[in-house]
């Protein structure tokens, strides 16, 4: 057996065993969808930065950075200047007025119907999309990290898909918190770890990493080799379009982070909008220090293990663990092959979470039940039922997707509709009196719509592929893109806040809302009647 | 830090013009105000300073890969600096912050003297 495998499994039994200590404590719907409200700043700091922390950053922009040098750096700028967003504007006025999900804020001042739904849509939409990206990574990298010992894509996904309904189905909250926990202090040991062994091949000098870093060989596609500084810009963002594409991932990523929901939900599991504001600190001191980080992989894999050989080994996407295998041998290899693994479990369960919470809060007792649950508890079955058929579909779309799918553009749409959709309409109910039911919806579909149609019309969707690109990896519509950008934020998120103004404005004054609007502010600003933290 | 007392939300929601009464009291005012101060300047600077970035690589190529410590650019330094920033008015925020909840506490003390005049 190997030992990627056996790090694999002890990981699983540590969680499972977490699980079942939380499904003890998941007795009440405080309790299932806000961990009490009990969670300390310095643990929800670092399950927000579990939560954040993808195999898309992990790997990903590892990925990125070994093959195309500092534009992939941009995303990690980006990632981390967004808690900024989360810290000055949202966390805590969100936790103050809210209870499990971001649509309460938005219900709280106007029709909560139709916002509810609109809102529900929006959450499980982002949620799902981003889900799926993450399920057929998770698929092609575990069966790839486990070659040899027999376990296909197919066994994979499934298995990845069935942890994560235990966790979020049992265990809640709670242990959705503590795996998210584990795992992001597993992910941000393994990256110092591999860090330190990159700067410890360059004889600790940074002058000898940065001039091997500035001169990068590998061969391009038709064979010539070519040398690249890897410190200077536009490697893989060119003209013409290259500038406005970084402006517009720049946008979707400060502005899409704090409409995150999966991001958004873990506010309501602290006692107050102080701990919430010092658990974005703990936050970013770990994600800022992450994401410098990743450039000490991504170069140290363009410079020491090479961009052919991980084109011919897996992939950009194999660059950390290459890395890893070349610093550290198999074992070194196995242990960061098991944190990318226990990554992707975790940020599919608190993405699961928010996607059934959303459900079974906004949709099932605020909808259907009209507010009241009808039966005790009936509104945390309603949850696991929704945890459940959400992991089924996300399990069978990514099986039916393959491994090769091209996927990358569903975390891309994710941060679109999550800074187009979501944010506009959180920053008008708090901020904005006159704001009305027809603002939010409008808002809601506006940047939902601009989001989904401007991908579509892009070129990660859109793109004439060349003859000799495999047919599984090639783009949905072979035709040339009618939308340049492959990130929409530049035009998705004006139109998104342009849809919550002109809905606010061509309809009706809501008074009663308005009315209302003091009540909010005084709720948002001081904490008074905020949801407590449930007693021992 | 004293005791606040504390109101019962549903009773005080049955009587929205407490609210309205609470979002009338100066303490509660200047808390807004202080925010404000505090908050609109810091967030249009962090975007400003933020998007300085990705416009100077995008549109100022050739200022950019100027080379600064031997190999090392303006770029990557630049890039560097966002998150020293960021943490920067992370810290000023927490700082800020300690007024910000001084003063809620003074609103949550106005609003329990407002329900003992018997409003």
């Amino acid at each position: 057996m190997n030992t990627t495998l056996i790090l694999f499994l002890a990981f699983i039994a540590i969680t499972l065993g977490i699980t079942a200590w939380a499904s003890r404590l998941s007795g009440s719907s405080a309790s299932y969808f806000a961990a009490n409200r009990r969670v300390s700043a310095w643990q929800n700091g670092v399950a927000v930065a579990g939560d954040y922390m993808s195999a898309a950053s992990f790997l990903g922009i590892a990925g990125l950075i070994a093959f195309f040098g500092y534009d992939g750096f941009m995303y990690s700028v980006g990632f981390l200047v967004a808690y900024l967003t989360v810290l000055l504007v949202v966390a805590e006025p969100l936790r103050n007025a809210g209870k499990y999900t971001m649509a309460d804020v938005l219900a709280y001042r106007l029709h909560p119907h139709p916002v509810r739904a609109m809102a529900s849509l929006s959450t499980i939409t982002v949620s799902t999309f981003y889900m799926i990206a993450q399920m057929v990574g998770a698929g092609a990298l575990v069966a790839l990290l486990l070659k040899g010992s027999g376990i296909s894509f197919r066994v994979a996904v499934s298995g990845v898909g069935v942890l994560m309904i235990v966790y979020v189905v049992f265990g809640g909250m709670i242990a959705t918190t503590w795996v998210q926990i584990i795992k992001a202090i597993l992910l941000i040991s393994g990256t110092i770890l591999l860090s330190f062994m990159v700067l410890a091949h360059f004889g600790f000098s940074l002058g000898a990493f940065f001039t091997a870093v500035s001169q990068v060989h590998y061969h391009l596609p038709d064979g010539t080799e070519v040398v690249k500084d890897f410190l200077t810009p536009g490697l893989r963002y060119k003209p013409p379009y290259g500038a406005l594409d970084l402006l517009s991932l720049g946008m979707a990523l400060i502005f899409g982070t704090a409409g995150l929901p999966h991001i958004l939900v873990r506010f309501y599991t602290v006692p107050d909008a102080k701990t919430a504001r010092f658990s974005v600190v703990w936050a970013m001191w770990l994600i800022g220090i992450f994401y410098i980080l990743t450039t000490f992989l991504g170069w140290g894999a363009a410079t020491i293990v090479g961009r052919d050989f991980i084109a011919k080994n897996g992939g950009n996407n194999m660059s950390a663990p290459l890395l890893a295998n070349a610093l550290g041998g198999p074992i070194f290899f196995a242990f960061i092959s098991a944190i990318a693994f226990a990554t992707i479990l975790a940020v599919v369960a608190g993405l699961t979470i928010s996607a059934s919470t959303s459900f079974a809060h906004d949709v099932w007792t605020n909808i259907v039940r009209r507010g009241q649950e009808h039966n005790p508890g009936e509104e945390r079955r309603v949850a696991r039922i929704a945890a459940f058929v959400v992991g089924a579909i996300s399990i069978a779309i990514a099986i039916v997707l393959g491994p090769t799918a091209n996927v990358a553009f569903l975390v891309a749409l994710a941060f679109a509709v999550a800074a187009s959709a979501n944010l506009p309409v959180i920053l008008f109910s708090i901020f904005w009196k006159r704001f009305n039911t027809a603002g939010a919806v409008a808002g809601l579909a506006t940047g939902l719509l601009a989001s989904i149609v401007l991908i579509f019309m892009g070129p990660s969707i859109m793109t004439v592929d060349a003859p000799t690109v495999a047919a599984a990896a090639r783009h949905i519509i072979q035709h040339a893109p009618i939308f340049p950008l492959e990130n929409p934020g530049i035009l998705s998120i004006p139109l998104g806040f342009l849809g919550a103004i002109l809905g606010t404005l061509l309809s009706k004054r809501d008074l009663a809302g308005e009315e209302k609007f003091a009540e909010l502010q005084v709720r948002a600003n001081t904490g008074l009647g905020a949801e407590k933290a449930v007693a021992h | 830090m004293p005791t606040p007392p504390s109101p019962d939300p549903h009773t005080a929601s049955a009587t929205a013009s407490v609210w309205n009464r609470v979002a009338q009291t100066d303490d509660f005012k200047k808390l807004l105000a202080v925010k404000k101060a505090f908050v609109i300047p810091a967030t249009i600077f962090f975007v400003l300073y933020y998007f300085a970035l990705p416009i100077s690589v995008g549109y100022f190529p050739a200022f950019v890969q100027r080379k600064v410590w031997g190999p090392v650019n303006i770029a990557y330094l630049f890039a560097l600096s966002q998150f020293i920033v960021a943490w920067l008015i992370a810290y000023f925020y927490v700082r800020a912050a300690r007024e910000f909840d001084a003063r809620a506490a003074a609103v949550i003390k106005d609003l329990g003297n407002l329900e003992a005049k018997g409003n």
